[in-house]
């Protein structure tokens, strides 16, 4: 059972990063509550890390202000914070056992030697790592030595855990294992979990909440779900889950917009947002590809297109169509639909109530693999 | 072919090897010489030479004040060595580099100019011949070699090692004293070890800036040297020749020790 007890909340004040000319976090204001599990998502340079790192104590913060629990943390350096933290690249010490490892925290705190070994054993026992007490840390996987300094974090009973993508350097299938672990720790101890990561899948797999990180900004903060079934911006939109996005002149018709793709015109119920150009986001499982010359039906929006990709997944295809205009589109379709080739001209069909209108802050999907770091 | 190839290889490595070698196999046997002369080879065999070592004040007070001199510079250039070098590694590439190249200067501008310097400024200050002169000049010349032992170590260790101790409730102090130290530890021992080697080598400065008072072994060797010829130096240059192999062996062998990786 969960005892929320154990978790501290963190409270980030308009807290203000800058190098020189470079301003690295912009004002960042955000509530984590008790022995939630929030993850920080966004590309490489859009401050999620330098946020871990102020709230760990190893960046000092321009402006602003940060509360662990109760506890104003400004400028208390990092070794007084009482914070566990779990890194990339795993930061075990290595000249001492894995053992050696996890007791260090316990033996700055000056725990007895017998309850020292207790807890040693206890962690390490929920890490399934009993057996390896005696390695010295070149001794074992990536993965063992990640759960290791994932042991060495939570010994000491931290109420806030920070971890700087843990499973970056791991293989695929690992790294979904230790998700799982993670979560399942995360569920026995009740600790506030704080997880840094770029990956959205992993994102959406671990997490109470996600904050979407963008050029030192949080765009949006909420659940897995809110995130992609209602982004607020077209960045989160992009960034979390795959989608089909629209632009062109828009023009409002009553309490719709309708909005120019090529020469053809699609709606979208509510207004614009600001005055600038728009954009239309479509999740791929909304989208229904038909042949060419289907019948539009009421209430939905119809562009035309041709199949430019056919993805068999097992569970379905994912096709990628280039419309009209040349934008691409992704749908992903049952297996026991009409199976369309390459080239095939296609209907591509969504409910007009099934896409966001969003303003266009001309985010693009380069932009956000972090190749602009 | 093959063969022949392997014999002619063998045979110019053993002679370069003998070559290497070749003063120091004249020195030993020359040391148990039983007539007062450096001939070689020597005629028949005695330990009078190692006897007069200890006997001999001027032999044994320079013995004993390049070993004291030795382990105090050993010491103070380790500490300013290891400090300087950990420095540098946080600091900028560039600045550092420029940092890095000016502390080892003393290793690369010829000793004879060094010397010449360090002679003019202790006249003035009356420290030829003193503890501290020898002290100044040799640990001048022996932190260049501890900067870069440590530096080289420094260069693999992972400082995100400390920030992790820093997250753990490590204070900067206990840090060092638990991760970074230990793990550097092995180029601050070679550093050491250069250390005292450097200073109980040396004869080109401590030539200069000797007095009849205070006297260090390479000196006392070259003095002795120039009047007679007294196969004690002999018997000296053996036992340095030991003492220095094994110091320098020591060092190499923890230098490049790694732990179990």
């Amino acid at each position: 059972m969960a005892d929320t007890q154990r978790g501290a909340a963190v409270d980030i004040r308009s807290v203000t990063k800058t190098y020189g000319d470079f301003t690295a976090l912009d004002d960042i204001s955000l509530r984590i509550e008790a022995g939630q599990f929030m993850t920080f998502l966004g590309p490489s340079g859009s401050g999620k890390t330098t946020t871990l790192n102020v709230i760990a104590g190893f960046t000092e913060l321009t402006a602003g202000e940060i509360l662990i629990g109760e506890r104003s943390v400004g400028n208390l350096p990092a070794h007084k914070r009482n914070v566990g933290v779990v890194f990339q690249h795993y930061a075990l010490f290595p000249h001492m056992t894995v053992a050696g490892n996890i007791a260090y925290p316990l033996k700055l705190r000056r725990v007895p030697k017998p309850e020292r070994a207790r807890r040693v054993a206890e962690v390490l026992e929920m890490v399934h790592l009993t057996d390896f007490s005696h390695r010295y840390p070149a001794e074992l996987s990536g993965g063992q030595q990640q759960r290791v300094a994932l042991a060495r974090a939570l010994v000491f009973d931290p109420p806030l855990l920070l971890m700087d993508e843990p499973l970056g350097a791991l293989d695929k299938k690992l790294r979904e294992w230790l998700q799982l672990e993670i979560k399942r720790i995360h569920r026995e101890l009740g600790t506030t979990f704080v997880y840094v990561t770029h990956d959205q899948e992993e994102a959406l797999a671990l997490s109470d909440r996600i904050a979407v990180f963008n050029k030192g900004r949080i765009e949006q903060v909420g659940s897995g779900h809110d995130l992609y079934e209602r982004p607020e911006t077209l960045f989160v939109g992009r960034f979390i889950g795959e989608s089909t996005v629209l632009s062109g002149p828009h023009e409002v018709r009553g309490d719709e917009t309708a909005m120019q793709i090529g020469d053809e015109w699609v709606v979208c119920p509510g207004l614009p947002l600001g005055d600038g150009r728009q954009a239309l986001l479509v999740r791929p499982e909304k989208i229904t590809l038909r042949r060419t010359g289907s019948d539009l039906r009421p209430g939905e929006n119809r562009l035309t297109g041709r199949v430019s990709e056919a993805i068999y997944l097992g569970s379905g295809v994912k096709y990628e169509v280039t419309l009209a205009d040349g934008t691409r589109g992704v749908a992903r379709m049952t297996l026991t639909e009409d199976r369309l080739a390459l080239g095939d001209g296609v209907d591509v069909c969504w409910m007009q109530q099934d896409a966001r209108l969003l303003a266009d802050d001309g985010s693009s999907l380069g932009e956000q693999s972090g190749d602009h770091g | 072919m093959n063969r022949l190839q392997r014999t002619l290889i063998s045979l110019f490595c053993a002679c370069v090897a003998l070559w290497l070698v070749a003063p120091t196999l004249v020195i030993v046997p020359i040391s148990f010489a039983e007539k007062k002369s450096l001939a070689f080879p020597p005629d028949g065999f005695s330990l009078q030479w190692y006897a007069n070592l200890i006997q001999s004040p001027d032999w044994s007070g320079s013995i004993l004040n390049s070993l004291k001199i030795a382990v105090i510079v050993s010491v103070v250039a380790t500490v300013i060595g290891t400090l300087a070098a950990m420095g540098i590694t946080r600091m900028k590439a560039g600045s550092g580099g420029v940092v890095r190249a000016i502390l080892i200067t003393p290793m690369i501008v010829p000793g004879v100019v060094l010397a010449i310097g360090i002679y003019a400024v202790y006249l003035d200050h009356q420290l030829v011949g003193t503890l501290t002169g020898y002290v100044l000049a040799h640990s001048m010349l022996a932190i260049p070699f501890v900067i870069i032992a440590v530096g080289a170590n420094l260069a693999v260790f992972d400082a995100r090692l400390e920030t992790a101790a820093a997250s753990l409730g490590a204070s900067r102090l206990v840090t060092f004293f638990t991760v970074t130290l230990p793990l550097i530890g092995p180029g601050i021992l070679s550093g050491l070890l250069f250390a005292f080697v450097t200073s109980f080598d040396e004869v080109i400065v401590a030539l200069f800036i000797n007095s009849p008072r205070m006297k260090t072994l390479p000196v006392q060797i070259y003095s002795s040297m120039t009047r007679d010829s007294d196969p004690t130096v002999a018997a000296v240059g053996s036992l340095m020749f030991a003492l220095t192999t094994l110091t320098i062996a020591a060092a190499l062998w923890i230098g490049t020790r790694r732990r179990r990786s």
